[in-house]
Order: structure tokens, then C-alpha cells, then sequence
């Protein structure tokens, strides 16, 4: 550590190390539940986390010895490596479940997408520190989003959609760097249209879009309003609406239209497709004010949700620790997601800026998607809730991403 | 607000998801019962049922061992639906009917599908059971009759239904329940508490061992014995004396209240409401519109009391000090008190003072009585709400608070009802306007057992316990100082003596000379009540209700019985011999006087109540 280190940010450590104990409380319980009947399976969920707990601590003293230029220096390196290690599944990697995402390696199984997005992260950070890059020049913007959009494909291809979704949170750290409002703004909008075409229907959406823009144009007609723009927006409101639906009825398999259709309200079968949401939603609302106490929840003894100890880590919350302690979960991160953002803006440096920003928007996705959909109010995507979930990689993963960041926060008063 | 924007999102994820929590955790309730619909199993274990037995200790129910058989909806496979069906003799589309409804009511709580196996079905099915997923055997303790009598005041068990469900939490769907008499006022006692087993399951609905280990789980309460008041003898001899009749006989302990006997009028055996036959049964006797079997004459039946009133009139009369003992009253076959036509009479010496004016009824008398007390006041209101004060002090004209499943208040006039019907005060009205009310005609109405209770009072002279049905709870007396607490009437005891001898006389030389029990000294009252029925919109008289009261033995009373016999015609006729040999059946236990025995066992009422349906024209009182 040089002269101008100037210590470590101990509130976010002492959130780490909150998140990933009061996680591995939760593993506890639900794997207690899960291998019941078989105790040597039993014995080994929980201590393995606690193993990779344990070797994450390591990780952590390593990640913060190291010296902060070396991320910098080596992040198109990282990155490399990280792209060959996503490549090279589709040639080594083992499938589990329909999905070509781990490297067997004796008896573990590491999955390179969970480091992947730390490497993207650095790139990110790297690529728009540079001193002749600028993130309003289109040609830059392109050669962002080939950096994002490089791993991303390689996940998507495994496939694992959700994890692909991620990488939509480096736009965060893009905005902030100056992208125009627009992006977030057309992909706000896309948004809605699509959320609102599986909901109504093309027609009514195109319809009801039609009508919008016809009144806006109306009201505008004193100022001469153009014409031109508003049919080019209609015709591409309208091409998009009807190729979501195209997409939605002939690319997505049965099962995702099925989880779009719980999350919409199109569907009530409690042992069918909507099952998983269900029980997470009793278990959860079983819980109440206090919860059930620790390794007492009935939902999760039973365990009627499934994969509890991994995505669905935050049901068990709900379920033992009731609203208070689920208050607990979101107000940590938000806590931390929020000290992270103070964090960033402290920064001196654009790399370190852009890097805080991508683990922000990392972070912040994976809390959205993930409580979103075991609370119910987002389709189900299989995606692991950070610090809590159940997985070495995962785990490891976020380790990294948050760890680099508090390196260079210590090291900010530095020159580079 | 580049900075911003970020901030804003975040914190607006935040609340949207306490908000969410909020509402899942705190707001909506059913998930806590979803859950524990899903993940724990309650497992029922039904007591004993206490049993019943008599005053003298004779066993009147007990139980027996019945199956039902269970279904929980969501555990059901498909199955072999013939042979089930074959064994169980249900038709299918029988079958798919209960299992809907069952699945309606919950599917994850048991229904019952087939209630109250034969021991042979059961035995059959049992070795069949596991290859029926989703359907299980529950035992429970159904009713096992040692008497075929008592229907009315045992009641009966039966399925508690949906609204009860609702009410009470102890319930759930399958429960057996009392639904009538003791069995439905002492339900409490008798059905002891079931036990309860929580049983953690998983999501395979695989049985992972005890909630909680066991904590919340209880053995199950074997349900209290108890002894009624009633003396089965005595109510299987009532009931075989009624056979062919309708009406209603009430024996009182006067001494403790004690119901003695509690017989309607026709009646039916309590063991057709048991089983699977339970139900045809039941409909079979609920829609016999004319004889109502299930109808409590004894505790229903509002009737006018007729000339056993006159006591009461005669007891009024001389606790407001407007007549003497010795004071007479003369009768010309009737009195005339100015209406366009006299109160007629009987014939009998005149003119009398009350002793043998209560052992002749004549009603002369008593409607110079009842007139007098009530124009003993300035105004009539008054006069009539004295009379009423009086009459409410004997349990009348209102519901006793006895302990039994059902009753009626009867009706006591009073002031403001007389206004009303008048039409007071554009029109007066005065005295003569209510004068049958003297002889229990006019406008009061009384149920068998107020009459039985009225008689325990002047047995006791003055005083009474209210009328109750439980003596013992597992051998231990009933202390409930509603049933031990003495009520006093406010008449003082003192003028009850002339009114004892009176009634002494009916026997001696009265309207009931006939009917005197070797060695016991009894005091009793005929009525002879007329009454109306409607046929095709025409008030129409039936032939008159024979009603008898008596208390024996004058100086020591054990037995007080109130008797009606509907259309029996005049009060001797049937009321009084039942009453008699009521009586006698109680205190000597044997009956002397076969031949009147015999002449109330082979007369039968049958034709005279098929007169009023015959849809001819009839003659009544022959």
C-alpha cells in the first residue's frame, strides 16, 4: 500500500460481512430442510458455503494486497481471459440442466458468467478512461457496447438469459459517464411496450399508441408539430410491438411464455407453472411481522419452494425473520448500493468512477430481478441474490466485483 | 441529475419492494393459513362421547364404534372407481358428487364421503384401503341406544353443518354434534375435546415427522358422564300410556325441580336417528306434517290451561284479599256478567264457597273472583297488570331458563295488550271484557310443563326450583344456583291450603272421584279446553282438549304431572286416568287398577284426529 492509501471503507465491509453471515444463516436452514432424509448430502450444503465463506475471506485479503493500479493495468488482459473462459465452455464446459455454464473441475464446478461481469466491469472502466474516448461520439458508443455485448452473447448462447440480462446494468455506468438520456429513455419506453404487448396484446397496444401520439399531435397543431417524426415513431412503436409478440410466440420456449404469463396475472394454477412463485409468496407471507424463528420456518422445512437455498435464499428470509427481517435484507442493500454511489462520486479517477458504477449497476440488477421475482412481482428469471445465495462462484464473484472496487477507493488520493 | 437519477431508482425499488413485503407479510392473512394448509397435517383423534343414564342410575346411551370414510381432494389418484363403488354400494355418479362438494369445501381439508360403515364394510374395505390414495378411515363414537323411548329429551347427534362450522373454530366439517335435547344443551360436557396431532409435512406430502415435536399436540378428553332427572320408568310408561294420542305429560320432583318425565305425543325411537339410515329417517319423521313426531308437545305446545287455571284465579283472589274462603257465590248454570251471552256451567249445589267451588270447577264462581280482583283497582290496566304480576311470579308468560334444548313463553295478557286489541283510549274496556281469562280460556296459553310447574308450586305452596333435566355430572350434583335457588311466588303461602283442599276434593267428590289411587292421598284439576282449527279459511271447533293436574301424595308431594291429551274431550276422560295412573306407576311402582290401564291402552284418538282431514263434515265432543 503506497503513502497515499487512506484505508478501507468499513462501512461497506461491515455490510459484506453482514449480507454474506445473515446468508449463510438462511443456507442453513434451508439446507437443513432439503436433505432431511439423506444426512450425508445434508452435512455438505451448508459447510461447503461455509467453506467457500471461509476461502472468500482469503480472497479478500489477496484482492486488497494487491496493488490498484495492477486492475487498471491488466483489465484488458482479465477481460481476455474472461471472454476465452465464457468461449471456451461451449468446448470443455458440462451441462447442467440445459445450461453449458461450468467447468467441472474434481468436485467443483466453477461458472466463469459469475467473474465474467467483474472482467466486463474493468473493460468498461478502462475503455472509457481513455483520454481520446467519448462516450457522445457514436463510433465510442458502438465500441462500449461490443465490450458489454461480447460476454453477454457468450452467456446468452449458454443459455442463461437472466445472467445476459445483467449486462444491461453497465447503461447506469454508461449514463453517468455522459450517454445521452435518450438510450434510457428508448429503453424505458421498449420496456413498457414490451411488458404491455404480453399484457393486452399487439392490438390494443399499437391502438392505444396510435391514439396517444394522434392527440399529442392534435394538441400540437398551433406549433406546427412534425409530421414526419410523429409517423416515424408510430411506425417504429408499431414494428416493435408486433415483432415482441413475434418473438414472444415463436423464439421463447413454453416455459418462459408460461412465467411472463404467472407474472401478468394471465394464469392461477398453484401446482402447475406458477408453482415456484407460489410458495415462495406463502412462504414469505407465512412469515408475518416476526417471522418464524431460525430453522422453524414450515415452508422451508417442507420445502415446498424450490431452489431455496439458491435463488430463492430470500423466501426462507421472509419465512424465519418476517417483515423485519426482510426489511433488514433490502434495507442493507440499499444501504450499501447507496454508499457505493457516494463511493464513486468520491472518486478522482474516471476508471475508478466507471468501474463503482458497473459493480453499482451489477449489484443493483441482481437485487431487482432476483427479490422482484421471489416476492412476485417479476417474472421468474434464474438469477442469485448477491452475498446471500447459495454457490462458490457466485459467491467468489461478487467478492471480486465489490473487493476490486474498495481497493481502488482506498487508493484514490493516488496519481494514474 | 445524473447523480441523482441512480439515487432515485434505488430507493424507489426499495420501497416498492417494502411495500410489497408488506402487504404479503402483514396485509393479507391467508398466506400464514396457506401455509399451514400446506405444510402441516392435522391429525384428529375423536373421545368418547359421555354417556346418559337416569335418576336411578339405568344406562340410557352409550356409544358404539362407527367408520366414515375420508377423502382430502389434493391427495387423490385415480382409482378403481367400480370397485369402490361396489363395495362401498354408492352409485358413481353418487360418488363424483360428494367428491365435488368435498372438493368445494376445501381441498386439502378431509370431507366425509361415505358416513358410518357396517362393521362388515369396514372390515372389507380396510385390507383394500391403501390402493385408495387420498381416502382414509376415521373412527368416531356414534350414539348406542339402551332405551327405546326418552327421543325427545335425549335428542339426537348428527354431522355439524356449515354454519355452525363458521361459528366456532372447535368444528370442522365430519364432527358429530348435538342437534336437539340434552345432547344439544350439554353438548359441552358430553363431547369431551378431541386431540389434536400436527404433523410436519414436506412438499411430497410426505409425513417428516412432528410440528414443533409435538408441542402443540394434545391427547383427546373423553367427554362427561351424566345423569338426567328423568326416571325411565316412568317415561316408558308415559310414553306407552300416549300411544294413539297426541298431547304432552310433564312429571316435576316438586321438591328439587327435578324433571321426572318429559313425554310427547307421538313419539319415535331414538335409534332410527343412528347410522346410515339416519337420514331417510330423519325426513321420513320431519315431513310428517300432521303427527309431527319431532314436535316437543311437552315444551311447545301452547295451550289454553283451561280449568286448572282456576287455582290460579282463586290464589290471586285471595292474596288481593277480595274474597274470603267462606265467601259464596251463586251459579245459575252459568254467570251473567251483561254480555249477550252468560259464561255457562256445568251443573252442580249452589251456591258454594271455594273449597268445593274448585272441587265442582264452577265456573260462575270463578269469573265473580276474577272480576272482583281485577275491579278491586280504579282502572282495569291495573287490575289486569296486578293478575299479570302474579301470574309472571309462577313462570308464566314467559321462557322458564330451564335446561332444555327448546320452549315456548306461553302468553299472560297484560294491560297494554288488552289497550291494543281495544283500541284504548278511544274505546275503555273493562273486567267483563277479559273474564274467560278466569277459567284459562280467553287469551292465556300455557306449554305442558309451565302447567306441571304451576302444579309443583301449589304442591310446595308457594314456592319452586326451576325446572331442570341434569342432576349429576360424573356422579357429582348439579350446583347451579339458577336449578338451587328457591323462586317464591307472590302469593303468600297460607292461602294455598284451601286451594290443596280443593283440589284434595275434586278427588274426593269432584270431577275426578273416579280416579282415586288406593292409600294415596292425590290432589289434582280437570280442563276441558276448547279449541279451534281452520278448515278451508273456516274457523272450525275440534273436540275439546282433555288436561288434568295433580300432586300426590296432599302432604308430602314427590310427584307433580301436568297431563294433555289433544281432543281427549273432557278432562277425566283421558288426562285425568293417565295422571292417575302416572301417579300410582311412580309412587308404588305397580298398578292396581288394571282394568282402567287396559281402557287407556286399547282407546285410541286416532279417528277423532282424522275427523278435521276427513274433508266431511264431522261431530265433535261424543
Amino acid at each position: 500500500m503506497g503513502k497515499s492509501a487512506t484505508g478501507f471503507d468499513w462501512i461497506t465491509i461491515l455490510i459484506y460481512l453482514l449480507l454474506v453471515g445473515f446468508g449463510w444463516a438462511n443456507i442453513y436452514s434451508a439446507s437443513l430442510a432439503e436433505d432431511h432424509s439423506d444426512f450425508f448430502e445434508f452435512s455438505q450444503i451448508y459447510s461447503k458455503q461455509a467453506l467457500w465463506i471461509i476461502l472468500s475471506f482469503l480472497l479478500v485479503i489477496i484482492l486488497l494486497s494487491i496493488e490498484a493500479k495492477f486492475y487498471q493495468r491488466f483489465s484488458s488482459v482479465i477481460y481476455a481471459i474472461s471472454l476465452l473462459s465464457l468461449a471456451g465452455l461451449f468446448i470443455f464446459g458440462s451441462t447442467i440442466a440445459g445450461q453449458t455454464a461450468w467447468y467441472q473441475i474434481g468436485p467443483v464446478s466453477i461458472q466463469p458468467a459469475e467473474f465474467a461481469k467483474a472482467a466486463t466491469a474493468l473493460a468498461v472502466a478502462k475503455y472509457l478512461s481513455g483520454i481520446q474516448t467519448n462516450i457522445k461520439d457514436f463510433t465510442h458508443q458502438l465500441r462500449v457496447f461490443l465490450i458489454v455485448g461480447l460476454p453477454m452473447l457468450l452467456v446468452l448462447l449458454q443459455p442463461d438469459a437472466g445472467s445476459a440480462m445483467i449486462y444491461f446494468s453497465f447503461a447506469f455506468a454508461l449514463y453517468r459517464e455522459g450517454l445521452h438520456f435518450a438510450y434510457l429513455l428508448l429503453g424505458f419506453f421498449a420496456a413498457i411496450l414490451f411488458v404491455a404487448t404480453l399484457a393486452f396484446g399487439p392490438l390494443w397496444v399499437i391502438g392505444g399508441v396510435l391514439i396517444i401520439l394522434i392527440l399529442t399531435y392534435l394538441k400540437n397543431l398551433k406549433r406546427r408539430p412534425n409530421l414526419i417524426k410523429y409517423l416515424f415513431f408510430a411506425a417504429v412503436a408499431v414494428g416493435f410491438s408486433l415483432s415482441v409478440n413475434y418473438v414472444f410466440q415463436n423464439v421463447f420456449k413454453q416455459h418462459h411464455r408460461d412465467r411472463f404469463n404467472i407474472v401478468l396475472g394471465r394464469e392461477v394454477d398453484s401446482r402447475g407453472i406458477g408453482y415456484n412463485t407460489n410458495q415462495s409468496e406463502i412462504a414469505i407471507g407465512s412469515g408475518g411481522l416476526f417471522g418464524k424463528g431460525w430453522t422453524e420456518g414450515t415452508q422451508t422445512k417442507g420445502h415446498f419452494v424450490p431452489e431455496q437455498h439458491t435463488d430463492y435464499i430470500f423466501s426462507t428470509v421472509g419465512e424465519e425473520w418476517g417483515f423485519l427481517g426482510s426489511t433488514f435484507i433490502i434495507g442493507l442493500f440499499v444501504l450499501l448500493m447507496l454508499r457505493l454511489i457516494y463511493l464513486a462520486e468520491r472518486q478522482r479517477s474516471t476508471f475508478n468512477r466507471v468501474y463503482g458504477y458497473g459493480v453499482i449497476g451489477i449489484i443493483f440488477m441482481h437485487f431487482l430481478v432476483n427479490i422482484g421475482m421471489v416476492i412476485g412481482i417479476f417474472p421468474t428469471v434464474g438469477i442469485p441474490l448477491p452475498f446471500l445465495s447459495y454457490g462458490g462462484s457466485g459467491l467468489w464473484g461478487f467478492t471480486i466485483l465489490l473487493f476490486i472496487f474498495v481497493k481502488l477507493d482506498s487508493e484514490r488520493m493516488s496519481f494514474n | 441529475m445524473r447523480k441523482l437519477l441512480l439515487y432515485i431508482i434505488i430507493l424507489t425499488t426499495g420501497i416498492v419492494f417494502l411495500a410489497r413485503l408488506f402487504y404479503l407479510q402483514i396485509m393479507d392473512e391467508s398466506f400464514t393459513v396457506r401455509s399451514q394448509d400446506n405444510a402441516i397435517e392435522i391429525v384428529y383423534d375423536y373421545p368418547q362421547r359421555g354417556y346418559i343414564s337416569d335418576r336411578n342410575g339405568k344406562l340410557m346411551v352409550s356409544n358404539q364404534p362407527s367408520y366414515d370414510v375420508m377423502a382430502i381432494p389434493r391427495n387423490l389418484k385415480p382409482f378403481d372407481t367400480t370397485e369402490f363403488c361396489k363395495i362401498l354400494s354408492i352409485e358413481p355418479e353418487e360418488l363424483g358428487r360428494r367428491l365435488d362438494k368435498a372438493k368445494i369445501y376445501s381441498p386439502i381439508l378431509p370431507s366425509v364421503i361415505i358416513p358410518q360403515l357396517t362393521k362388515a364394510e369396514y372390515a372389507y374395505l380396510q385390507e383394500k384401503m391403501r390402493k385408495y390414495e387420498g381416502f382414509y378411515i376415521q373412527k368416531r363414537s356414534l350414539r348406542d341406544y339402551q332405551v327405546d323411548h326418552s327421543a325427545n329429551v335425549l335428542g339426537y347427534i348428527a354431522q355439524v353443518n356449515q354454519q355452525k362450522i363458521n361459528e366456532d373454530p372447535y368444528y370442522i366439517s365430519g364432527d358429530l354434534i348435538g342437534r336437539s335435547g340434552v345432547e344439544k344443551v350439554y353438548e359441552d360436557l358430553l363431547r369431551g375435546k378431541k386431540g389434536v396431532k400436527y404433523i410436519q409435512k414436506d412438499r411430497f406430502n410426505r409425513n417428516i415427522g412432528p410440528y414443533k415435536d409435538g408441542i402443540y399436540d394434545t391427547l383427546p378428553t373423553k367427554g362427561k358422564d351424566i345423569t338426567i332427572t328423568i326416571d325411565a320408568q316412568l317415561q316408558a310408561y308415559g310414553e306407552k300410556l300416549m300411544e294413539n294420542k297426541r298431547g304432552g305429560i310433564v312429571a316435576i320432583e316438586p321438591e328439587s325441580g327435578e324433571i321426572l318425565s318429559l313425554i310427547t305425543a307421538p313419539n319415535y325411537d331414538p335409534s332410527l336417528l343412528v347410522g346410515r339410515k339416519r337420514s331417510p329417517n330423519y325426513t321420513r319423521l320431519y315431513y310428517d306434517s300432521i303427527a309431527r313426531p319431532l314436535y316437543d308437545r311437552g315444551l311447545l305446545a301452547e295451550y289454553p290451561p283451561g280449568s286448572p287455571f282456576k287455582t290460579l284465579t282463586a290464589l290471586i283472589g285471595l292474596q288481593e284479599g277480595v274474597v274470603d274462603t267462606d265467601d259464596t257465590f251463586s251459579c245459575n248454570n252459568g254467570y251473567n256478567y251483561g254480555a249477550r251471552r252468560p259464561l255457562g256451567c256445568h251443573s252442580h249445589p249452589s251456591p258454594l264457597d271455594m273449597v268445593p267451588g274448585i272441587a265442582h270447577s264452577c265456573n260462575s264462581y270463578f269469573a265473580q273472583v276474577y272480576r272482583k280482583t281485577i275491579e278491586k283497582f280504579p282502572t282495569p290496566q291495573e287490575g289486569i297488570n296486578t293478575w299479570n304480576k302474579h301470574l309472571k311470579s309462577f313462570g308464566l308468560g314467559q321462557f322458564m331458563g330451564n335446561d332444555l334444548s327448546t320452549g315456548r313463553p306461553g302468553k299472560i295478557p297484560d294491560a297494554e295488550y288488552y289497550n291494543q286489541i281495544y283500541d284504548y283510549p278511544t274505546y275503555e274496556w273493562y273486567a267483563t271484557a277479559t273474564i274467560s281469562n278466569a277459567i284459562g280460556q280467553g287469551e292465556v296459553l300455557m306449554t305442558p310443563i309451565q302447567l306441571a310447574n304451576m302444579t309443583a308450586i301449589i304442591a310446595n305452596r308457594g314456592w319452586y326450583y326451576t325446572p331442570h333435566i341434569l342432576k349429576k355430572i360424573e356422579g357429582d350434583p348439579i350446583k347451579e344456583e339458577k336449578f338451587t335457588k328457591k323462586n317464591k311466588t307472590t302469593i303468600d303461602p297460607k292461602h294455598f291450603e284451601p286451594v290443596v283442599e280443593g283440589m284434595h276434593q275434586v278427588y274426593k267428590k269432584g270431577t275426578a272421584s273416579s280416579l282415586q289411587i288406593p292409600g294415596i292421598e292425590i290432589a289434582g284439576k280437570t280442563g276441558t279446553a276448547e279449541n279451534f282449527t281452520e278448515i278451508d279459511g273456516k274457523r272450525t271447533q275440534l273436540t275439546d282438549h282433555s288436561i288434568f293436574i295433580a300432586f300426590a301424595p296432599v302432604d308430602d308431594p314427590k310427584i307433580a304431572i301436568a297431563v294433555f291429551v289433544e281432543n281427549g274431550y273432557w278432562g277425566s276422560r283421558y288426562a285425568g286416568r293417565i295422571a292417575s295412573l302416572m301417579v300410582e306407576k311412580y309412587l308404588k311402582k305397580e298398578i292396581t287398577r288394571t282394568d282402567m290401564e287396559d281402557w287407556i291402552l286399547n282407546h285410541s284418538l286416532k279417528e277423532e284426529y282424522a275427523k278435521p282431514l276427513s274433508g266431511e263434515p264431522f261431530r265433535i265432543n261424543q
